[in-house]
């Protein structure tokens, strides 16, 4: 199921789909966790999860927001890192145990000559760069 | 009222009143980034609020809901502190009490990780990282402002003793029992950290930490300033307005 602001990837590519179960009578419970605490497309993923999964057949399914342990932008796939970034948006670098800023390459060109033009950006888990060398503007996923 | 559902209010109304009074900014900062970050940093707030008040409504055991407890509350069953209520129409004043606010829910957050609430625990687990990037943001400006123009440094110098009598207050001793079953973080025992790192910050930014007398604080126990009544006629009006209304 894509993310409702970030269409490209998928809510398991971002790892906030926690948990699926369903019960002997074939209830489904879904995990979810939010990846700020304030993230306004909470409620549409749960409706959308609500959704498909009872256009699949499934009457009884609820959805629950679980906030432990908290979510690390570390907990993005692999594969969802390579879609952010064929997107347009730069992917979060592996968070560390000091918090550093590395150079972020510009998703357009590849160039690692950018710089940071806002700390916040359209949504909590973005900030806003632009490129030296081809002079784009583009989005980062913030590491958290 | 129950302590351990009185302190999860207390932090609960701290980040909804921080959240609201950030609104404020909304279209109105010095720069369109500014604009962004600011709504960012309320929604962040906001967001904690949220788990926090459901938190509160489900210890209290009532069937309260987080949209009961903001809306239908009145100033004096609020439990934040008066340095978050009053008006910041003023940007060295926003960038004070940002600076204040998150280097003390910094440390706040970091002790409640280890919280016997496990709910508790959850949510400081998100927003210790969140308020770290909003102490991040008014470290910046503090000293970008303090250290700047002679007219920026006079204008947060200002800011910063208009905000440092509402300091103390945020150390106000929570309920021994509460503190001593591991549910709630001794905000005595946070004091030092605290205000070191607004000392660093204050003194990277040429400014000079205010000495002044604490004002009378109160908010925990229910007593506010006058401007919390304005605050949540503001908030409260469309919900009180139409009981029940979706949108």
């Amino acid at each position: 199921m894509p993310d409702p602001e970030i269409p490209v990837v998928t809510i398991e590519d971002l790892g906030i789909l926690r948990d699926v179960t369903e019960d002997d009578r074939g209830w489904v419970h879904v995990q979810v966790t939010p990846t700020y605490s304030g993230c306004p497309a909470m409620d549409a993923i749960a409706d959308d999860v609500v959704e498909r999964l009872t256009r699949a057949g499934y009457l009884h399914v609820d959805v629950e927001f679980v906030l432990s342990p908290a979510w690390s932008t570390d907990d993005i796939s692999a594969a969802g890192l390579a879609k952010l970034a064929a997107y347009g948006i730069a992917p979060p670098s592996p968070t560390g145990p000091v918090a550093l800023t590395l150079s972020v390459r510009c998703p357009q060109c590849g160039s690692l000559d950018t710089r940071e033009s806002s700390r916040f950006g359209s949504t909590a888990c973005k900030s806003l760069w632009v490129c030296n060398a081809c002079r784009e503007p583009f989005d980062h996923f913030k590491a958290l | 009222m129950d302590a351990h559902v009185e302190y999860v209010l207390g932090l609960a109304d701290d980040a909804l009143v921080t959240a609201q009074r950030m609104g404020w900014w909304i279209s109105r900062a010095p720069e369109l980034e500014e604009d962004v970050a600011l709504a960012n940093i309320g929604l962040d707030q906001l967001g904690q609020a949220r788990s926090l008040l459901q938190h509160a409504g489900a210890l209290e055991g009532d069937g309260r809901t987080e949209d009961d407890l903001a809306y239908w509350r009145d100033d004096r069953d609020f439990r934040c502190v008066h340095l978050v209520e009053r008006p910041q129409t003023d940007f060295g004043v926003a960038m004070a009490r940002l600076l204040i606010l998150s280097a003390y829910q910094n440390e706040l957050y970091a002790a409640l990780l280890g919280s016997t609430d496990g709910v508790l625990s959850g949510v400081a687990g998100k927003a210790v990282k969140e308020v770290a990037y909003h102490l991040d943001h008014a470290h910046h400006w503090v000293v970008r402002l303090g250290d700047g123009t002679p007219e920026s440094h006079a204008r947060m110098q200002a800011a910063l003793d208009a905000e440092w009598p509402f300091v103390e207050e945020l150390f106000t001793p929570a309920d021994p029992a509460l503190v001593a079953s591991g549910v709630a973080a001794d905000p005595t025992a946070l004091r030092g950290a605290v205000l070191d790192r607004i000392a660093k910050v204050v003194a990277e930014a040429t400014l000079t930490l205010p000495e002044v007398a604490p004002r009378l604080g109160g908010g925990r126990e229910g007593r506010h300033t006058e401007q919390l009544g304005y605050l949540l006629a503001e908030m409260q009006h469309l919900a009180r307005s139409h009981p029940g209304a979706r949108w």
